[in-house]
């Protein structure tokens, strides 16, 4: 992992820097215009977010049945992304929206899931950080339960009608747009490993100094 | 009891909810209060719902559920702190016994607990709002049940494993109420579907048959995490 690091660091920099080029560069979208390109950042932050959310809940599920520090350390990084990357979503969703639907907001099966499954990981976050002492397993039971419950959301927030639009429509993309929005995903994904790489990484020094604090103590 | 013969699971849970409902029965403590609470909640909302002393629509079936789910939160951190004051919760997780009927056996507690509350409170939301509760029992009786059910598995899971957590009185609605969402959108629109004028059955029985899957899907899940998350 450490040896991939710099590599994946430099070329999630370079993709970030040649991003906004390739968004600049690809054609209007004929009924949106302009307000469309939004989408090259919007589904690549939702991307990364249900990224980590799936390792938040896979690394939860062998935190409680492994009992596994070191799945701890990926669960607890994953979580803090899959906020940082939802929010990135939130915010972006709603200024498409605006000029799209003309509300800021809608009670769409697609934006309350996402909405329900953000507010469960700033549950984990918040129970990591007031829980206390044994609050790993509770937050490990969280994401499990959180991956579990989000079709439950979509389903029931479902059958009021949808209005975003479908995901279908990425594989669909002409390559003039479908070229810079792959870039863009590439780079999202990229940034993700990177800070999920570097955020492990930091838990992992952090509990040896904590083991090394512990022996110089005895 | 001979100590190589466990009880068998069914007799676990029975033992669980009997000590914890003696318990109850003597002090009365939870039951009132959280009654108590739950009519208040209405009262409340009631204010805020009821305009020129009619309602907003679908307000009464709204407001019963998040009554329920208020109340239930609350008697949720009260049933699991009393486990906690004399460390009782740990005598219980040292017993020789099956660990996933001691949830269950809480769980049938507290859903006791929560009906001796929705008995009130529904007449009373019948009543306040003059919305027809009561003109289809089975189903309306069946959405609260399978609600009650799928929020109180949830619920009972998430307080047995706060009992060791700092601020667990505000933890237990944070981390509950993002996950039971689904039980709590059922609820509300099974029951406004009843509600109608003209009753909208078949729309009721399908949040219903969703309730009960999600019943399903997360009391085994709780069963399945209950013994490997409260082992130390």
């Amino acid at each position: 992992m450490t040896k991939l690091f710099t590599p994946l660091l430099i070329v999630t920099a370079a993709l970030f820097a040649y991003a906004p080029f390739a968004i600049q560069n690809a054609p209007y979208e004929s009924t949106m215009g302009l307000v469309q390109k939004i989408f090259y950042f919007h589904v690549p932050a939702w991307i990364a977010m249900f990224l980590a959310a799936m390792v938040c809940g896979i690394a939860g599920a062998i935190v409680i049945f492994a009992g596994r520090k070191d799945a701890d350390r990926v669960a607890q990084a994953a979580a803090e992304l899959a906020v940082v990357f939802g929010l990135m979503g939130l915010i972006t969703g709603p200024l498409w929206g605006r000029k799209a639907w003309g509300v800021w907001w809608q009670w769409d099966a697609r934006l309350t899931s996402a909405l329900v499954m953000w507010l469960v990981f700033v549950a984990y976050l918040l129970l990591r950080k007031y829980g206390g002492a044994g609050s790993e397993k509770l937050s490990a039971v969280l994401a499990l339960f959180g991956m579990a419950n989000v079709p439950f959301v979509y389903w029931s927030v479902n059958v009021w009608r949808t209005v975003h639009p479908k995901t279908s429509v990425v594989m669909t993309l002409e390559p003039s747009m479908g070229i810079p929005f792959l870039l863009c995903s590439l780079a999202f994904v990229g940034l993700f490993a990177v800070l999920l790489a570097a955020r492990v990484r930091l838990e992992t020094v952090r509990g040896s100094v904590d083991e090394l604090y512990l022996s110089l103590e005895d | 009891m001979s100590p190589e013969r466990r009880p068998s699971f069914v007799a676990t849970v029975w033992l669980v909810t009997r000590k914890d409902l003696l318990i109850e029965f003597r002090s009365r403590e939870v039951v009132y209060t959280t009654l108590f609470f739950a009519v208040a909640c209405v009262l409340v909302f009631a204010f805020g719902f009821v305009r020129e002393g009619i309602a907003v629509d679908d307000a009464a079936a709204g407001i019963l559920w998040i009554a329920i789910a208020f109340s239930g939160t609350l008697a949720l951190g009260r049933t699991f702190e009393r486990e906690r004051q004399n460390d009782t919760l740990r005598a219980l997780m040292l017993a020789p016994v099956d660990r996933p009927a001691l949830y269950v056996g809480k769980l049938v507690g507290v859903l006791l607990l929560l009906a001796a509350v929705e008995v009130i409170v529904t007449p009373l939301v019948a009543l306040m709002f003059v919305a027809p509760l009561f003109a289809h029992p089975l189903l309306m009786g069946l959405l609260l049940a399978t609600g009650t059910i799928g929020f109180a598995a949830v619920g009972t899971l998430f307080a047995a494993m706060l009992v060791r957590a700092r601020s667990r009185d505000v933890l237990l609605p944070i981390l509950l109420y993002p996950i039971t969402i689904p039980v709590i959108i059922a609820g509300v629109r099974g029951t406004a579907a009843l509600l109608q004028p003209q009753a909208d059955l078949p729309i009721a029985r399908m949040w219903l048959s969703m309730l009960v899957f999600f019943d399903i899907v997360f009391i085994t899940l709780a069963l399945w995490t209950f013994e490997p998350a409260m082992t130390e």
